[in-house]
């Protein structure tokens, strides 16, 4: 049995658990899990102070564990993560999967701020909603995600893909302010609405919605057209369980070229009412 | 304080007193080097080890509000170098301009005793005085700017020079400063009048004022000499960076006229004219510098060594950050200090493949080989901007390692290597040298009689590393660092904190002077006169090092 963990006693304040990868738990039992240390707060921990363990972990770096609870204060769950699955039942703090380079995170509920922080590859999956900074680039740093997948069933906050170099963020809901600030490629589908200023000082990259925008004046419209890579796109995001309507699939879009301080070589594509 | 020590069976390299690696007994006694300690004292066997005078770093840029603008710029430089707390030390962050606590703990953690901070603008100076504080550690000055200082070029140009003199002893003594510096003198003035303006050559008119850089850079010489300063005038010269400014560097050096004169990481202004068909890529001109210095014997420098990665731009020079953001193309800072000065900050990175990189560490290298006075051509590379501090022991290998310099100049541009010098020295350092261009020569660059050197009465900062045939092992984790006659690292590792003392001069003025400068600042600073001068409270710990007739190039 894969090793399963329960959250028996909630932290009160941020738990920094990084420990919590295929990887790092790989061929370990249930007690020598149970040892490895964490940050509560200022002062380090036992894992097991805080989580029943069951179980005994997958080898190889490719395994799979679960985790139940309100994981709301864990912070940094599968970060830096390379192969190997990990399933939330519950919510999941900040820092999920920051800058994995693989595998594939589940989570049930919803997830705090700073979803995937600069991952290269792999995939997230958010089956509520997702707080600010999805897939964003850290503070200071130039690029965020460089490969990989970020679905978000429910809504997010602001700057979604922030920076984003590659990669695919899918939000099922309304993304907040500033989505796709400062992307350098890579795309950013948003199924419900946009907040303000999407796409501000994006050089390359496609932000996709399907609700009509209020967009920066450094933005142009260009033309009306079906974009095909659109229609396997969204035939994909089906596949993964996001509610793409056929008219989206079939539908056409307004295509606005932006940021204009940046050259306009990125877009911005809106379904036609 | 008030601990005995004696280390023995140590090779002990104190070249201010001649000591070249015998192994000899160093004593210590209240904080100073002593002719014998108490038999009941701490012993510290030393066998198989090197003891040297704690390192000094003459020209270094770690606190002021530029240094902080550098932290706040780069969160990104921060994150992935967290400076863990101990049992007895504080944490902090790293990267290129590391917290103020983590700077003073990796100076001491190589074996560094005191370090200048080497440009702060007057109106920075409570700034730059509360972050030395929080410098643990070593001991610690900075050079305070005033290069392009609106009053001071107004007395020159009317030629009050007396005032001019007066005014410049009272910006030092009231801001705690330890030396006079100037930054492209005329090009921040420049700057901040016209659009995309710069000074060019030692004779170009500076904006406004009937002066040139020429007339300037003269009367700060001048003045610094007749005021008996330590540390002479600090010059970083026009043109740094600029291809073929090797002319005007040695111009400069020639208005020193014989007077003592510091010339600050002479590596940045050491490039010959373009080469080949490029019209900027520079050709060394390292060994005509090295060889104006070596006859000169009133001119110092610091070489300001090019290390490879990552390293952050600051300077006071703003028009030169100016044109190093447009290779970066990333973020970047310019700020404008009012009365006083420029400022510019940018991130950099240095790469062996690029051309002009390559020349720069090929002539950073040059200018030590080809140096025959080592007590006046000083290691430093001008941290974090040819690259951080944490750099120093590969520096060192390269110096005194043939073998290991020859295999990185394989992985180097090889079109910049072959127009430089590099290929025919084979000069190693030795290990008396190192202990020259590290300690004993700053030291006495500085002016500083008990730093550099471990005589009886000196200040008891000792640096013991264990002997390796790796010299970059060697000198990056000394086993022993003593401050102050108290052991701060032992086996590696802080036994101690340890508060370290602002070294700062009080040269004497003609208290008349204030009412030359008082209603100036009324009418254009945005700081009231009686607001300014930086009171002792800044200053909690601190040593006045007197002023006095200086003999140029005199060895005592």
């Amino acid at each position: 049995m894969s090793l399963a963990f329960t959250l028996r006693t909630p932290p009160t304040v941020p738990l920094e658990a990084e420990v919590l990868t295929p990887a790092r738990l790989a061929g370990l039992s249930a007690p020598e899990v149970a040892k490895l240390s964490v940050v509560h707060g200022n002062e380090r921990a036992d894992l097991g102070e805080f989580f029943q363990v069951q179980g005994t972990a997958d080898g190889g770096g490719a395994g799979e564990f679960r985790l139940t609870g309100d994981l709301s204060r864990v912070k940094h769950v599968g970060a830096g993560m390379a192969d190997g699955r990990i399933v939330i039942h519950g919510s999941v703090g900040m820092h999920l999967g920051a800058e994995m380079t693989g595998g594939e995170i589940i989570v049930e509920g919803d997830a705090a701020d700073w979803v995937g922080p600069e991952m290269t590859g792999g995939r997230i999956v958010i089956k509520g909603n997702a707080g600010h900074m999805v897939g964003a680039a850290s503070r200071g740093s130039a690029v965020g995600v460089r490969g990989g997948e970020i679905v978000v069933f429910g809504n997010t906050g602001n700057e979604a893909g922030h920076g984003m170099r590659r990669g695919l963020v899918a939000i099922g809901g309304d993304a907040g302010d500033f989505a796709g600030v400062s992307m350098l490629a890579g795309t950013i589908v948003v199924l419900g609405s946009l907040g303000w200023r999407a796409g501000a000082g994006m050089r390359r990259g496609s932000i996709v919605t399907m609700h009509p925008v209020e967009l920066l004046p450094t933005f142009s419209y260009a033309c009306t057209y079906a974009p095909l890579y659109l229609r396997l796109l969204l035939a994909r995001l089906r596949r993964l369980g996001l509610p793409v309507a056929d008219a989206q699939v079939s539908g056409r879009y307004q295509r606005w070229s932006g940021d204009a301080v940046e050259l306009n070589k990125g877009e911005v594509l809106i379904l036609e009412a | 304080m008030g601990s005995s020590l004696r280390i023995v069976n140590g090779r002990v390299y104190d070249p201010a007193n001649g000591v070249d690696g015998e192994v000899r007994d160093v004593c210590i006694r209240d904080g100073k080097i002593a002719a014998d300690a108490p038999p009941d004292a701490k012993r510290i066997d030393a066998a198989g080890m090197v003891v040297m005078p704690g390192g000094v770093d003459i020209h270094c840029h770690i606190a002021g509000p530029k240094v902080n603008l550098a932290r706040k710029v780069q969160p990104e430089d921060h994150r992935y170098d967290v400076h863990p707390r101990t049992r007895v030390t504080r944490s902090g962050t790293g990267g290129s301009v590391p917290s103020t606590f983590a700077t003073g703990y990796r100076y001491a953690g190589l074996g560094y005793t005191t370090a200048m901070e080497a440009a702060v603008t007057p109106l920075g100076a409570r700034h730059a005085l509360e972050e030395l504080h929080d410098t643990p550690v070593i001991d610690k000055g900075f050079y305070v700017l005033v290069g392009n200082n609106v009053l001071l070029y107004r007395l020159l140009q009317e030629g009050r020079l007396e005032e001019f003199r007066n005014a410049l002893a009272w910006w030092i003594k009231v801001t705690k400063a330890y030396a006079p510096k100037l930054v492209n003198p005329g090009g921040d003035e420049l700057w901040k009048g016209q659009r995309n303006a710069n000074i060019t050559s030692l004779d170009d008119k500076i904006g406004p004022f009937e002066l040139t850089p020429r007339k300037v850079i003269a009367g700060f010489i001048e003045a610094a000499t007749a005021l008996g300063l330590p540390h002479p005038v600090h010059i970083h010269c026009n043109n740094l960076g600029h291809t073929g400014n090797v002319a005007t560097t040695l111009e400069t050096m020639r208005l020193a006229e014989g007077r003592r004169t510091h010339f600050a990481h002479v590596q940045f202004n050491s490039y010959g004219p373009a080469a080949g068909k490029s019209q900027t890529n520079p050709t060394s001109g390292a060994r005509e510098i090295a060889e104006f210095v070596n006859t000169h014997p009133n001119i110092s420098a610091d070489v300001g060594a090019v290390m490879f990665g990552r390293s952050t731009i600051m300077t006071g020079d703003a028009p030169l950050a100016y044109m190093l953001r447009q290779f970066g193309g990333t973020k970047w800072v310019n700020a404008d200090t009012e009365n006083e000065s420029g400022c510019g900050i940018v991130p950099f990175t240095y790469q062996d493949r690029v051309y002009t990189n390559a020349m720069q560490w090929a002539v950073g290298l040059e200018l030590f080989l080809l140096s025959q006075d080592p007590w006046r051509m000083v290691f430093s590379t001008d941290h974090p901007n040819g690259g951080s501090f944490v750099t120093y022991p590969r520096l060192i290998r390269l110096l005194m390692d043939r073998e290991f310099r020859k295999a990185r100049m394989a992985e180097v541009n090889q079109k910049a290597l072959d127009r430089s010098g590099l290929r025919d020295l084979s000069r190693e350092y030795s290990l008396n040298e190192i202990a020259i261009v590290t300690r004993a020569g700053p030291a006495r660059l500085l002016g500083l009689t008990r730093k550099g050197q471990l005589g009886v009465g000196a200040d008891a900062d000792v640096t013991i590393y264990e002997e390796d045939p790796d010299k970059e092992k060697m000198f990056s984790a000394p086993r022993y660092v003593i401050k102050d006659g108290e052991l701060i690292i032992e086996d590696h590792e802080f036994r101690v904190d340890h508060e370290g003392r602002l070294l700062h001069v009080a040269p004497d003025f003609d208290p008349g002077i204030e009412q030359v400068i008082e209603p100036f600042f009324e009418d254009f600073y945005t700081i009231r006169f009686a607001n300014y001068a930086v009171d002792d409270r800044y200053a909690p710990h601190h040593e006045i090092i007197p002023t006095a007739p200086q003999a140029a190039g005199a060895r005592p």
